[in-house]
């Protein structure tokens, strides 16, 4: 009769597969600590150390003034037509979102909208990455509470697939920084540059908390 | 001195290269059909191909064409035969016919982009060029002529 246990012990199937899932789950829990603190929104973002969220909310108050400003609510509609102006009318002649946010047929943002600004005044601002959010990810500012807003921007899903880094880095993009240079006539946001980005880290490193409404 | 490829011919012009290029196109090159009409963007008598999207060629420097296509209405077709100059023609669409080469050059766009556009499509695309006299309701009326004509085979 063959010995059932003529091979080592532990070729046994069971055995294997015994350390096989042992390996999965370590590698598993591995990744998950690597990206938990990197990942907007999730439990491991939270907890981590340094988090401090009355000093996040407190930025977050300053980031929001901006954010709310003509410079970027304009381009962050809630509907799919862009906003113009100190008044933040909807744009005259009505151009549209369209799918990827660059505009439809001879309506696109690049028709009138140049790599940089038009001198003078009523002129056409301009940056060579101008364009709306796209349509399946809108990221609108109009019309958003603190809370909203600030949930929003932290959630993966709704931020345009920003992790921590990106947020970060996102408001050192020259379509953000373009919002300080619109050209003349318009007024700046309420904070300088400086001071904004100083908030922003501030509102995220904190912990990117929400305020409470 | 800067060199463009307009209508598929090649100029060296000597501008400076912020010259709107709408300048460069009616002032150096002599091609008129394209007109000033507000100088700002907001009228669209002066709508060009560039690369095949439409620019306002009052906003747009002579330095941003360079190394790109650039299509007036002169080089729209070559004889004069796009379904929309056509239809325009058949249509009657022109009064003072002063917008109505930015008028043809969006919806030669539109066209291109999309097939068979609903009036809603028309509204969208052709809501950024202006016409004094009012030629609106047969400026629509062209563009779904030129999109039958497009699809029985035109160019």
């Amino acid at each position: 009769m063959k010995q059932r246990f003529d091979k080592p012990h532990y070729f046994l199937p069971a055995r294997m597969m015994a350390v096989m899932i042992a390996i999965i789950l370590i590698i598993g829990v591995f990744s998950s600590a690597f990206t938990a603190e990197d990942t907007v929104g999730s439990a491991g973002w939270q907890q981590k150390k340094g988090n401090d969220s009355i000093a996040s909310v407190k930025a977050f108050a300053e980031v929001y003034k901006v954010l709310m400003s003509p410079r970027c609510m304009n381009c962050h509609p809630a509907g799919d037509v862009p906003l113009q102006g100190d008044d933040s009318h909807l744009h005259t002649m009505a151009p549209r979102r369209g799918s990827d946010g660059h505009g439809l047929y001879a309506m696109k943002c690049s028709n009138c909208h140049q790599p940089e600004n038009t001198p003078g005044p009523n002129r056409p601002p301009g940056n060579p990455k101008w364009a709306l959010p796209p349509s399946d990810m809108k990221m609108a500012f109009e019309g958003k509470k603190p809370r909203e807003l600030a949930l929003q921007i932290m959630d993966y899903k709704r931020n345009g697939h920003k992790n921590k880094a990106q947020l970060i880095a996102h408001a050192r993009d020259t379509l953000v920084k373009a919002g300080w240079n619109m050209g003349e006539g318009r007024k700046p946001p309420p904070l300088s540059y400086a001071e904004f980005v100083k908030a922003w880290d501030t509102w995220i490193e904190k912990g990117g908390y929400a305020p409470e409404k | 001195m800067i060199t463009l490829n307009i209508n598929k011919k090649t100029y060296n012009v000597d501008v400076d290269p912020n010259t709107p290029l709408l300048w460069v196109l009616r002032d150096h090159i002599n091609l008129v059909g394209t007109k000033y009409g507000c100088g700002v963007a907001q009228c669209g008598a002066c709508v060009v191909h560039l690369d095949g999207e439409a620019v306002r060629s009052c906003v747009t420097k002579a330095s941003r064409a360079a190394g790109k296509k650039v299509v007036t209405i002169e080089g729209l077709s070559e004889n004069n035969d796009h379904p929309l100059q056509k239809a325009w023609i058949e249509t009657d669409v022109a009064q003072c016919g002063y917008c109505q080469a930015g008028q043809i050059m969006s919806a030669a766009v539109l066209l291109r982009e999309n097939k068979n556009p609903t009036d809603e499509d028309i509204d969208v695309g052709m809501a950024g060029n202006i016409c004094r006299c009012g030629t609106y309701l047969r400026i629509r009326e062209a563009i779904h002529l030129a999109a039958e004509l497009q699809k029985k085979g035109g160019k």
